[in-house]
């Protein structure tokens, strides 16, 4: 069976891109919903990685450096509300935080 | 000058509207009764100036009311003999009424308002009868009906005078839109509304019996008939006694409700160029007689005998315009309008004495405690009686009776309806006098004789109800023609089918002969055998009638039914706006709409994440589909 490797990387970043999805669409916790944002992430730059190889530009590199640094911002600007959240509501589930009567 | 003959009501009018709280009632009387009388004098002086002139017209211009295109209407005036006769009428029945109230109304609290709504009243009558185009008469014809709206509802304390006044009102509108068509139709066609150009472009455009003419003057003549109070639209008039007397005297009898018969009479061209129209006015003075003859035979409320009997006579006029007699119409105008306020200030006169008792089975006796009052009011009744010879309603009506079937226009029908009208006519005036002032006295209250100030008008008008007869007389007695000479420019003489003095004389005595009946049978009825007819009436069928006729052949039962009742219920079904269900719709629809976006906004991430899911996958489907397929 001979898969070309584009194939195969982009059907994977699709993969993790799919399994972060359904674990923010499921879980309640912040913390777990924060790694599935990061999973999505890095699907995302995997896909960016992929592409560049495929046309062998450097282009998608460069944009997965700035995938990567947007991480780290995001995460720590997230951690900090999650831990704001937390000592407000003493817990991590993610409805608790709806004020919203609709 | 004959601008001031209008112009003295409507001042003295707006002067005791604006001041009838400080005047004295004294200086209100002076300036009510002044100015109709100073009114009087004038159209005396002009009136006799105006014969002496040998003219046919008089037309004062006095200012351009409005003008639009080819349409233009000035406030005209235009004195004729037409008009003359009824000036004359308006100011002088006038003046006497205005007299006869300063003594009726002298304890009436509202002594200013009643004056002001009486001189607004003469004003706009006479603005009705002297104007020169349709604009301005209709002008007056509105007018006239407002007056009539506040004096009917004068008394607006209680309730039912209020009603009688609303229903007075909308009665009379019904009339007044059929002859607003009218005037637009004439305006479309002729180009004018100035009545003497109409009366003279109307032979040159329309044949005899052409639809539009005969339209036109089957919509005035629904004009007509509301304003006079005849069928259909009579079911105002006998309410409309709600009013205090000299109100009644002078607008439900003397002038106001035969504004329909000057109409008519005015545009006579018109209804002679419809002759199916002009069938239609003789065929509802007709019925419209014998109905409210009947009608005035079972009442017990002495104001409301002499209403119907006021419809009654209308009638007869309308019979004589339909079958062509204009003059003969006129002339009954006349002398009804001397009789009928006669009537109205003697039954007045009696409602006072007896403390504002108006049935008539509490009266009684009253010829010996009110000697003057009985003696005039029997003058009134026997010339609306027609006694033959010596009253004036003789005269005026007898040419009625004989021209209804002698003329081009007539039939025997009509003369059958006249002949009954005469009779029925005689009885129930004459069961109106033997009840109220013969017999035993059915009250025990001292009734007095009122004061001069009413008495003299009563007085003089009973002179006039005898007199005014002789200015016209029949082929048989005299042949005097006075009355119709005068009017002869302006209506064409009536033109005989028969001209044989032994019919003539038949029709006279039959006339007379049954007048005599009428009186004997009240004599009967009344007098001698009470008890006998008390027994005929009491009979199921008797009983029926009576209840029937009392309510006016019950149609005020009808219209309730068929307009009123239907009316108030898509009212009542409307109450809450069917045109507002339309946006209060949309207001829900929008409510609704907010309703299911709103579950959306619940504060879960999850949904939220969910929709962007969702978004993307269709978007992203869109594009795919676009692409490969």
């Amino acid at each position: 069976m001979n898969i070309h490797p584009t194939t195969a990387g982009m059907t994977l970043a699709g993969i993790l891109f799919v399994l972060g999805l359904i674990s923010i669409l499921i879980r309640r916790n912040m913390i777990f919903m924060l790694l599935s944002v990061e999973i999505m992430l890095n699907a995302a730059g995997l896909a960016f990685i992929v592409a560049s190889s495929h046309w062998a530009q450097p282009d998608g590199q460069v944009m997965f450096m700035f995938i990567l640094s947007m991480a780290a911002a995001e995460v720590s600007v997230g951690l900090a509300l999650i831990l704001q959240l937390y000592h407000q509501l003493k817990s991590l589930d993610s409805d608790e935080a709806s004020r919203m009567r609709g | 000058m004959l601008w001031l003959i209008p112009a003295l009501p409507f001042f003295s009018a707006l002067m005791l509207i604006l001041g009838w709280r400080v005047f004295t009632r004294a200086a209100v009387s002076i300036i009510g009764c002044g100015s109709i009388g100073v009114s009087a004098l004038l159209t005396i002086v002009l009136g006799i100036e105006f014969m002496q002139s040998g003219q046919t017209s008089v037309v004062q211009h006095l200012w351009e009311w409005m003008q639009a295109g080819t349409f233009s209407a000035g406030a005209d005036l235009r004195l004729d003999a037409l008009s003359l006769c009824f000036v004359f009428v308006i100011t002088f029945v006038g003046f006497l009424i205005h007299i006869y109230s300063t003594g009726y109304m002298a304890e009436d609290a509202d002594y200013g308002r009643f004056f002001a709504c009486m001189n607004l009243f003469v004003g706009a009558m006479l603005v009705l009868v002297l104007a020169d185009n349709l604009l301005l008469l209709y002008f007056g014809w509105e007018g006239v009906g407002l007056c009539s709206y506040l004096l009917i509802g004068f008394w607006y304390k209680d309730p039912a005078n209020g009603y009688a006044a609303r229903k007075a009102f909308v009665v009379t509108r019904v009339g007044d839109t059929a002859m607003a068509i009218a005037l637009f139709m004439l305006f479309q066609f002729t180009g004018s509304l100035q009545i003497q150009s109409i009366l003279d472009k109307a032979p040159t455009l329309w044949t005899v019996g052409n639809t539009t003419v005969v339209w036109i003057a089957f919509l005035l003549l629904g004009g007509a008939v509301g304003k006079s109070a005849q069928l259909p639209l009579q079911t105002w008039l006998p309410d409309a006694m709600a009013g205090p007397t000299p109100v009644s005297a002078l607008i439900h009898a003397a002038t106001m409700v035969t504004a329909g018969v000057y109409l008519i009479a005015r545009m006579h061209t018109l209804f002679e160029l419809a002759p199916a129209a002009q069938t239609g006015v003789a065929v509802v003075g007709a019925v419209t007689l014998l109905l409210a003859g009947c009608s005035a035979l079972v009442q017990r409320d002495i104001k409301r005998v002499l209403a119907y009997s006021t419809i009654s006579q209308i009638g007869y006029m309308f019979l004589a315009l339909g079958v062509g007699a204009w003059s003969a119409a006129i002339f009954h105008f006349v002398t009804h309008a001397f009789f009928k306020a006669l009537l109205f200030m003697g039954a007045g006169a009696v409602i006072v004495a007896m403390h504002h008792e108006q049935d008539m089975m509490k009266m009684g006796g009253l010829r010996k405690q009110l000697p003057a009052v009985y003696w005039v009011f029997l003058i009134g009744s026997a010339s609306l009686a027609a006694i033959p010879f010596i009253t004036s309603g003789f005269y005026s009506k007898d040419q009625i009776v004989w021209l209804a079937w002698s003329s081009a226009h007539g039939h025997t029908l009509y003369w059958v309806c006249a002949i009954t009208g005469a009779f029925l006519t005689a009885m129930y005036t004459f069961r109106m006098v033997f009840l109220t002032f013969y017999g035993e006295a059915r009250n025990h209250q001292h009734p007095h004789t009122p004061g001069p100030a009413m008495m003299i008008p009563l007085y003089i008008l009973a002179i006039l109800s005898t007199v005014a007869g002789f200015i016209e007389l029949p082929h048989t007695l005299g042949h005097v023609t006075l009355f119709s000479d005068f009017l002869q420019p302006m209506l064409p003489a009536v033109h005989l089918l028969q001209e044989s003095a032994a019919l003539e004389w038949t029709s006279q005595l039959l006339a007379a002969g049954l007048t005599f009946l009428g009186i004997y049978i009240a004599w009967l009825w009344v007098i001698r055998q009470p008890e006998g007819m008390k027994r005929f009436a009491q009979m199921p069928f008797m009983q029926w009638l009576r209840v029937f006729w009392m309510k006016g052949w019950a149609f005020d039962d009808v219209y309730n039914t068929l307009f009123v009742q239907p009316f108030v219920q898509t009212a009542r079904m409307n109450r809450r706006d069917i045109i507002d269900r339309i946006y209060t719709s949309i207001a829900a629809i929008t409510r609704w709409f907010h309703d299911i976006l709103a579950r959306t906004q619940n504060g879960i991430l999850r949904y939220y994440v969910m929709g962007v899911v969702i978004g993307a996958v269709v978007i992203l489907s869109v594009l795919i589909w676009r692409v490969y397929v």
